[in-house]
């Protein structure tokens, strides 16, 4: 495949028309997606109109910006003015937001083409991306298997060459756990660099926005796009926008790599192998490479699962038929939020809304939301305390690679830990990477996770670039659009 | 249950009312509290919203600045400590609350430990001031406008999201007539502030009232929380009929649940709206979508530069211009009136431009005070114009209240007003030319009256009075008729 920095680089000095290269994967979409799932919408008018007008500018000997001309997939719990944006949730039947996103916005800023909405695990909340009222997307390496979740549109669009970036979102694992599932590179930002203005929340304080591609450097081309401080966002960072892309080939001579066995041990062998792997060919690069332990990282998970649905039962609660989505009529106002509600959100998500407000009820806050938040100050002071002896951290994304589709549906204790090696940087605020880094013995994609202090996404990107280079070589998925054509 | 006695005549006995006021206010910000639309009363439904206020998937919320600054006013006023602070949500469903939460303070508000000082000297606990959105507002078609038979519900989102600051004062209250006090004197502040515009009619101040009775010495009593008071009348009545409720059910035998109330204007009673099970659990969280406010040092000592004389200094100011006058029971009343109406600063400008500080103060508390939004913004030389007029004795006293309703119904010249009016001043020899006629056709009257009987003064100025048809000053008339006896 082309990459994003080819693509805007061809359409910028005029050897290809952004109305080609749109054309070209609106028609890989059409002739692949079918069999993929990974986009709800497709945005043909509006993406052609967008080309057309980056032509018109090209042609005017405007600079479009960084990704003039690129296609860009958007996960559907992003606003897009005008389009449906569904969070994969029949609660939202037919609202079109009246606003942009910041991201989107930024995109557009910088000359990209949004070319279509993904499929996603219903307001976010899954592993698998099977908990979508609108049906499951498949990975691109393995059609019965599943991409990994919630931003399983975004990763499987990318990992099938229908689109050389992606956005997602990532509240504790879902940008970087799909990445790993589907042989794509993912990133999660650090909590505040990128605006949540246009993301519909599922729990605020854990989610980012972040980008997927099929190379590092497009990611961070992606990243250097989207983040930067943004005033409609309390909790975003008043920061100079980061350049990361310049610094990818930096290397990581000198650099001190810790590996927590936590991040290795626990995960399936030919994850830890190939973990193992990544390590040897960042010390042959010139990096330090020494094994360490934060045994606080096995209260993630469980502290997780009462952060993250308490936030959730209340960003959730504006979903009441009153003004927006789906209405079901009841006798009173309550019976008709009661009936929108039942019917509106699926299974996951409201056993999830059910355990947050359980967890922040009068009598129960201080052993479970208290408790947890004290859990989240331990796992950040242990980060802390690894990065004293450690510039980046080295483990797996995910304890296995694509599980079956309904393997685990019914059973969401094992569905949860999916997340169990994504969820501490998120706890922490922390940025975290996933590279692809070979496969294992079925053909299905392996990711590792570089992870590394608040506000070090280029050490994070210079880390996965070496990586990247000496990944071993993937072959294409079975599922591969026209415009695939590897690294 | 027997029905309890009238408001006003409850008998309260050997029973100790203990009352605790909890009073929103709203913000006089340009803009809302989280996002940048309109604060304004009265517009267009569903006018001044954006996503924000709408509560829109994906919005967030960013705190106005302005809106911390007018908290803190009234921290200052209040005489609270201001502390670093932090917003959570209150959850619950509600159709005109677009998120089905409050973003509100809990247990980190930004102004804590404060206290008021009554016109009568005694002083009430102020817990906290906390800052929170509004909700919108919901009108309820058909069926009487209650919600249970209502056809359909309307929902305004405009007032979604206006700032609000909420009172909560310790149970230091004793009295309706106290609480009234109280109500009263924290719309001063807060007018005085500058914070907001205490106008209880517009609910842009709203009171709660927790109610309890105890025998002296006794722990608190269970309390009802009374809602719906939109008035200070209904304030007073309201405490007065629970009190009377609690201490008629306590001597009957029975006990007092813990309720919220609601105070039924028409029926001038409380009912029950919910009881303590039926209680809200409203699941605080700290809000994410926010960070810490946390004013330092020097925007606390800014905001404390910016707000006003507090009601009780200007009250010490008028005594001061009073002097002797401004001593007596009735004085401290009107006094009390002219600056719980903000009128304070009309009345000095009267008095320092040669009016009389007892006819200011008379005027400004019983007259002016009746129309206090249009007295606020009265053009100060106007009012000591007219104020002069009836001094020198150019207009009645009478012709004086009229010629003020003109003003502040219209603006305009006070010499003017009274023109139009017909009261242009009996010029001094046609009042001559009157008062020889009625000492010719009353010589024995006038026979007596200059030889001491005085009396008889009055006879002839309402003779005077009568023949002029009212437009004889009578001042002038007095004059005249003791320059006469000589």
């Amino acid at each position: 495949m082309t990459t994003a920095l080819e693509l805007a680089e061809q359409v910028r000095n005029g050897s290809v028309s952004a109305a080609e290269v749109i054309d070209r994967h609106l028609a890989a979409i059409d002739e692949s997606d079918g069999a993929v799932h990974a986009f709800l919408t497709v945005l043909h008018d509006d993406a052609r109109r967008a080309a057309s007008a980056i032509d018109d500018r090209i042609a005017a000997r405007d600079d479009p910006g960084p990704l003039a001309g690129v296609p860009v997939a958007v996960k559907d719990n992003l606003c897009t003015r005008g389009v449906p944006t569904t969070c994969s949730s029949r609660i939202l039947d037919g609202w079109c937001p009246p606003y942009d996103a910041t991201v989107v916005e930024r995109l557009r800023g910088a000359g990209a083409v949004v070319i279509g909405k993904t499929n996603l695990d219903e307001f976010a909340m899954g592993s698998s991306t099977e908990n979508s009222a609108f049906g499951p997307t498949r990975n691109p390496y393995d059609a019965d298997r599943v991409p990994g979740g919630s931003s399983g549109g975004s990763a499987a669009a990318v990992g099938a060459g229908l689109v050389p970036l992606a956005l997602g979102s990532d509240t504790g694992g879902s940008i970087r756990q799909p990445a790993a599932l589907c042989g794509v590179v993912g990133m999660k930002p650090t909590y505040g660099t990128v605006s949540r203005y246009g993301l519909i929340a599922f729990a605020s304080s854990l989610d980012q926005v972040g980008p997927f591609s099929a190379t590092v450097a497009d990611a961070a081309l992606l990243f250097d796009v989207i983040a930067g401080h943004d005033p409609l966002d309390s909790t975003s960072l008043d920061r100079p926008t980061p350049r990361s892309l310049e610094n990818v080939g930096d290397g990581v001579t000198g650099l001190r790599v810790g590996l927590p066995v936590e991040l290795v041990d626990g995960v399936a062998p030919e994850v830890a192998a190939q973990v193992r792997r990544a390590a040897e060919v960042l010390s042959a690069a010139g990096a330090t490479v020494t094994e360490c332990s934060i045994p606080e990282l096995k209260y993630g998970l469980p502290a997780y699962y009462i952060l993250a649905p308490a936030e959730a039962s209340s960003n959730l609660s504006r979903y009441d038929g009153v003004r927006y989505g789906l209405r079901v009529d009841g006798e009173d106002v309550e019976a008709m939020m009661r009936a929108t509600r039942a019917k509106g959100f699926g299974a996951e998500v409201k056993r999830r809304i059910m355990l947050g407000t359980y967890a922040l009820s009068a009598g129960y806050y201080d052993a479970y939301y208290g408790q947890a938040q004290k859990v989240r100050t331990l796992i950040i002071n242990a980060f802390t305390e690894a990065y004293r002896n450690a510039d980046v951290l080295l483990g797996a994304t995910t304890p296995t690679t694509a599980f079956a589709l309904g393997a685990k549906v019914d059973d969401p204790m094992a569905m949860y830990l999916s997340d169990v090696c994504t969820v501490p940087s998120n706890l922490s605020g922390h940025p975290a990477i996933s590279v692809p880094f070979g496969a294992d013995g079925d053909g299905l994609p392996i990711g590792v996770q570089v992870l590394a202090p608040a506000l070090c996404e280029p050490l994070i990107f210079q880390v996965a670039t070496v990586l990247e280079a000496a990944a071993p070589v993937m072959s294409a998925p079975v599922l591969a659009a026209a415009t695939w054509s590897g690294r | 249950m027997t029905a309890p006695s009238p408001a006003g005549s409850a008998p309260v006995g050997s029973w100790e009312p203990v009352i605790g006021l909890e009073v929103h206010c709203e913000l006089r910000t340009e803009t809302k509290l989280f996002c940048g639309c309109r604060n304004a009363f009265g517009d267009e439904p569903n006018t001044n919203v954006c996503p924000v206020c709408l509560g829109l998937p994906g919005s967030l919320p960013v705190l106005n600045v302005r809106a911390v600054e007018f908290a803190m006013r009234i921290g200052t006023a209040l005489h609270c400590e201001i502390r670093p602070s932090l917003f959570h949500r209150k959850n619950y469903f509600y159709p005109d609350m677009p998120k089905d939460y409050q973003i509100s303070q809990f247990d980190e508000p930004i102004n804590a430990n404060g206290w008021l000082e009554l016109p009568d000297g005694s002083r009430v606990g102020v817990e906290r001031a906390h800052m929170e959105e509004d909700t919108g507002k919901t009108t309820h078609v058909g069926g009487g406008g209650r919600i249970h038979d209502a056809r359909h519900s309307l929902v305004d989102y405009n007032r979604a999201g206006v700032p609000l600051v909420e009172i909560v004062s310790r149970p230091d209250i004793r009295s309706a007539t106290q609480a009234r006090l109280y109500a009263a004197e924290l719309r001063g502040i807060l007018i005085a502030t500058g914070a907001s515009d205490g106008r209880m009619e517009e609910g842009s101040m709203r009171v709660d009232a927790n109610v309890s009775v105890r025998q002296p010495a006794d722990e608190l009593g269970t309390r009802c929380e009374i809602k719906n008071l939109n008035s200070l009348r209904s304030l007073v009545r309201a405490i007065e009929y629970e009190i009377g409720r609690q201490v008629e059910l306590l001597e009957s035998g029975g006990t007092v649940m813990q309720q919220t109330r609601h105070w039924n204007e028409d029926e001038q009673k409380t009912g029950a709206l919910r009881s303590k099970e039926e209680a809200f659990d409203y699941r605080y969280f700290p809000e994410p979508d926010l960070v810490r406010v946390a004013p330092d040092a020097g925007w606390q000592a800014d905001v404390a530069a910016a707000v006003g004389d507090m009601p009780a200094d200007r009250r010490a100011a008028l005594v001061q211009l009073l002097g002797d006058e401004g001593t007596s029971e009735a004085r401290t009343d009107q006094i009390t009136t002219v600056v719980e109406h903000g009128l304070d600063v009309l009345m000095t400008a009267a008095v320092r431009g040669g009016v009389g500080a007892a006819l200011a103060l008379a005027r400004t508390a019983n007259e002016t005070s009746a129309e206090p939004e249009r007295a606020r913004v009265l053009d100060p030389a106007s009012y000591t114009a007219l104020l002069r007029m009836e001094q020198d004795g150019t207009l009645s006293a009478t012709q004086a209240k009229v010629v003020l309703s003109d003003l502040l119904e219209n603006g305009g010249d006070p010499a003017e007003l009274a023109r139009n009016r017909g009261y242009e001043a009996l010029a001094e020899d046609s009042l001559n030319q009157v008062m020889d006629e009625l000492i010719a056709d009353h010589p024995d009257e006038w026979g007596r009256y200059v030889g001491g009987d005085d009396k008889l003064a009055g006879f002839f100025t309402g003779l005077a009075m009568k023949a002029t048809q009212g437009k004889a000053n009578g001042k002038a008339v007095a004059a005249e008729l003791r320059s006469r006896r000589g």
